[in-house]
């Protein structure tokens, strides 16, 4: 099962690290990892995804909290937290096929960042199923180059609503 | 951080920073990336500096001073291969629960990161093996540094810390410094408050028929030997430890059934299939002692732990108390009833007399258990012990009774071989009235068998008594039981002659092979406090018994009087 970890980290050098060498230890892959600084300069905000269980996800949690650096982890559930995702794609098209790429992108929510003679360069934020999926949609006209930010996260304020 | 108005450098605040914390002895080995630091060094009265002949043995016997004395250890070392020989002992103190402090130097900071000469990342390689490690940019971060370090090593579960110290750092002035407000002395750090119910705990015990009390290392890093001791007498439980764990109850105590585990006695490991309730003080469930998740099948389990990431890690439990177990236990204790557990307390006592610890001790050989008996008996069980790792290990800990807390130095988690000399040298200039003796091998004896020149050097009075096997003889037992005595190898074809070798450093030494022997080894061995080597030649074919073979668990346990059913 997929866990979405958004942790709080004190913004020193090495705590990147630390973390996820705690991961490394257990022979986890890491999914995606996405760090940026918080309001608070001397705090770094980290979402990381993860495949495994919930036991597994527990035990690597008690083991963040034991890092002096670390200064919360959450585990988001999806249904009560916003997980977005940017994607960067640079892909081909040619004179036939420009207007179907075009109502794509349109259908989809994408930013047209960059259009030449023989290649569009868009940019889509959504979930990570939503950007997936643009990505198969768009793999048919060829895709040069894709850049992908991994995960972010944030929990709702009201974990009543449905 | 307060300032004061006179300017020091990096080297000289290290220097009054450790002397404030009141660190005593420091083990290390210069360098040219520590040599400010040293220079600074050169200069402290108080604190006493020992020159090891290698890194190893300096953190080694950082270790085995904080084991027997509960004080932070110290090591120094200098940048690059230096900092890299300290990898095994930070390794080794954090699976134990060790409190040290590696300070290591480091290439000046315009320099880091190009491959300089005797360059290493010690601060990337050492943060999966440490509790905490810092890199010092700046002589004004030092004392925050430092301060932080000692906290986090000695705070909680304890564990190693490295300080990476560049070069122009030591050598750079800084006006911010403040005295540690924490001292090196044993449970000197603040304690969070005991999470859980201590009374639901104590019902627990009061409701069980058949309790068993299951000590670990925490018992010893908490200094909770005397709570443990009023718990048990209260409850009327009898008490098995973990390898880690000896000394924290005395093993001579009438409710103790010693140790549990792999090695352990045959009695604790059938009390932990019988008992109906079974309460982990400070141990973590470890492989070698719990192998599956139906561990105490018939019990409730309960578990009191400072480190919340031991909860449920290996095996679920019923119950958990999180705290300092001195705390924790002293919660407990006013809810505690006095049960009638005769019946238990009689099962126990079958057990011990149907299952001993068991050795042949009819041949003309010496047999290392009764060996080590006649030590135990001569020392009145009271010296400190530490051993290597291997059988000598684990006859050290079967017949060796240890009574007190802080007496017994193993490498438990990691099974570091070449551990035992330098951490009895440390446990030495920590215990300087005290007889230490260091139970080796053959095999592991020669990992660290440089530090004898550290003995010589100090006058130390160490006392060192290495079995003779001419084998690995742990790695043997497993090749003969287990891998139809293919001896792939394991056997010695050459071993120096350790006699003369000992005698070569001023170390008066002896060794004896005929059972006749014994009586004279052990007086000549322990004659005085002056150090001594006594080599005791033992049958390669020895083996430690019990075993629960790897990946079996409790129910699988082999006694010595099952050695022909397992050879068929
Ligand atoms: C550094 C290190 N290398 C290898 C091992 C694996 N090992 C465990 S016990 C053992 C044999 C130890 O032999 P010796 O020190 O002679 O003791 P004995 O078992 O004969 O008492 C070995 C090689 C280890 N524990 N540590």
């Amino acid at each position: 099962m997929k866990h979405t970890l958004s942790i709080l980290v004190n913004n020193h050098p090495g705590v990147m690290s630390h973390v996820s060498g705690l991961f490394t230890r257990r022979g986890y892959n890491i999914d995606s990892i996405a760090v940026g600084v918080t309001d608070n300069p001397e705090i770094s905000s980290m979402t990381i995804v993860l495949n495994g269980d919930d036991f597994v996800v527990g035990q690597v949690k008690n083991q963040l909290l034991k890092l002096p650096d670390v200064l919360r982890v959450q585990d988001m559930a999806y249904a009560s937290s916003v997980q977005r995702e940017l994607v960067l794609v640079s892909f081909s098209i040619n004179e036939k096929n420009r207007s179907e790429a075009l109502t794509i992108c349109n259908g989809f929510d994408v930013k047209i960042l960059e259009m030449t003679e023989d290649s569009l360069l868009i940019e889509f934020s959504g979930n990570s199923r939503q950007v997936t999926n643009i990505i198969t949609v768009l793999k048919p006209f060829g895709i040069r180059e894709i850049s992908r930010t991994g995960q972010i996260a944030i929990a709702y304020r009201n974990q009543n609503a449905t | 951080m307060t300032s004061t108005t006179e300017a020091i450098t990096g080297g000289r605040l290290m220097v009054e920073l450790l002397e404030e914390a009141g660190v005593e002895i420091v083990f290390g080995y210069p360098g040219g990336a520590i040599l400010p630091f040293y220079d600074e060094l050169y200069h402290s009265k108080k604190i006493k500096h020992i020159l090891v002949r290698h890194e190893q043995g300096a953190i080694h016997m950082a270790e085995g001073y904080a084991r027997s004395t509960g004080k932070l250890g110290v090591c120094i070392a200098t940048s690059g291969p230096g900092a890299t020989n300290l990898i095994t002992g930070l390794t080794d103190a954090k699976m134990d629960s060790v409190p040290i402090l590696a300070i290591t130097g480091q290439v000046a900071t315009d320099a880091i990161g190009t491959d300089a000469f005797q360059e290493a990342d010690i601060f990337g390689i050492t943060i999966p093996i440490t509790k905490y490690n810092a890199l010092i940019k700046k002589a004004d971060d030092l004392a925050r540094h430092f301060e932080e370090a000692i906290k986090i090593a000695m705070g909680g579960r304890p564990g190693p810390v490295l300080l990476d110290f560049p070069k122009d750092v030591q050598l750079e002035k800084t006006t911010v410094r403040k005295a540690p407000s924490l001292k090196i002395a044993p449970h000197h750090y603040e304690r969070p408050k005991v999470k859980g119910d201590p009374q639901e705990f104590a019902d627990g015990l009061n409701q069980a028929k058949r309790p068993l009390l299951y000590v670990g290392g925490g018992a010893i890093n908490s200094f909770a030997s005397a709570e443990i001791k009023a718990l048990a007498e209260k409850a009327n439980a009898p008490v098995t430890t973990t390898l880690m764990g000896l000394g924290a109850f005395p093993g001579t105590h009438p409710l103790s059934v010693g140790m549990l585990g792999m090695h352990g006695t045959a009695y604790a490991n059938k009390a932990v299939l019988e008992c109906d309730y079974i309460l982990n003080l400070g141990a973590r469930f470890d492989d070698r002692v719990a192998k599956y998740q139906d561990f105490a099948p018939n019990a409730v389990r309960a578990h009191v732990d400072i480190d919340a990431a031991e909860f449920n890690k290996r095996i679920n439990v019923d119950y958990i108390l999180h705290g300092d177990l001195k705390d924790a236990i002293r919660e407990i204790l006013p809810f505690v009833k006095g049960g009638d557990r005769t019946e238990w307390i009689q099962r126990i006592q079958t057990l011990k007399q149907n299952h001993p610890l068991e050795y042949d001790n009819s041949g003309e050989s010496i047999k290392p258990q009764d060996f080590l008996h006649r030590v135990y008996t001569k020392t009145k069980g009271e010296a400190i012990v530490s051993t290597d790792v291997g059988q000598h290990q684990m006859w050290a800990a079967q017949y060796y009774l240890f009574d007190k807390p802080n007496t017994w130095l193993t490498s438990g988690g990691l099974g570091t071989m070449g551990y035992g000399l330098p951490a009895a040298i440390g446990a030495k200039f920590g215990n300087p009235d005290k007889t230490v003796i260091c139970v080796t091998g053959d095999g592991s004896f020669q990992m660290c068998i440089q530090e004898l020149a550290t003995i010589a050097q100090s006058k130390l009075g160490v006392k060192i008594l290495l079995f003779n096997n001419n084998f690995l003889g742990m790695v043997r037992q497993w090749q003969e039981l287990f891998y139809e005595e293919r001896f792939s190898e394991s056997q010695w074809t050459y071993n120096p002659n350790f006699v003369k070798l000992a005698e070569s450093y001023d170390i008066p030494a002896m060794r004896i092979e005929k059972k006749s022997e014994i009586d004279k080894g052990v007086e000549f061995f322990l004659k005085d406090n002056g150090s001594a080597l006594i080599e005791v030649m033992i049958p390669a074919e020895e083996k430690v018994f019990p075993m629960i073979p790897a990946g079996k668990s409790q129910q699988d346990l082999i006694e010595f009087k099952d050695l022909g059913k397992l050879k068929k």
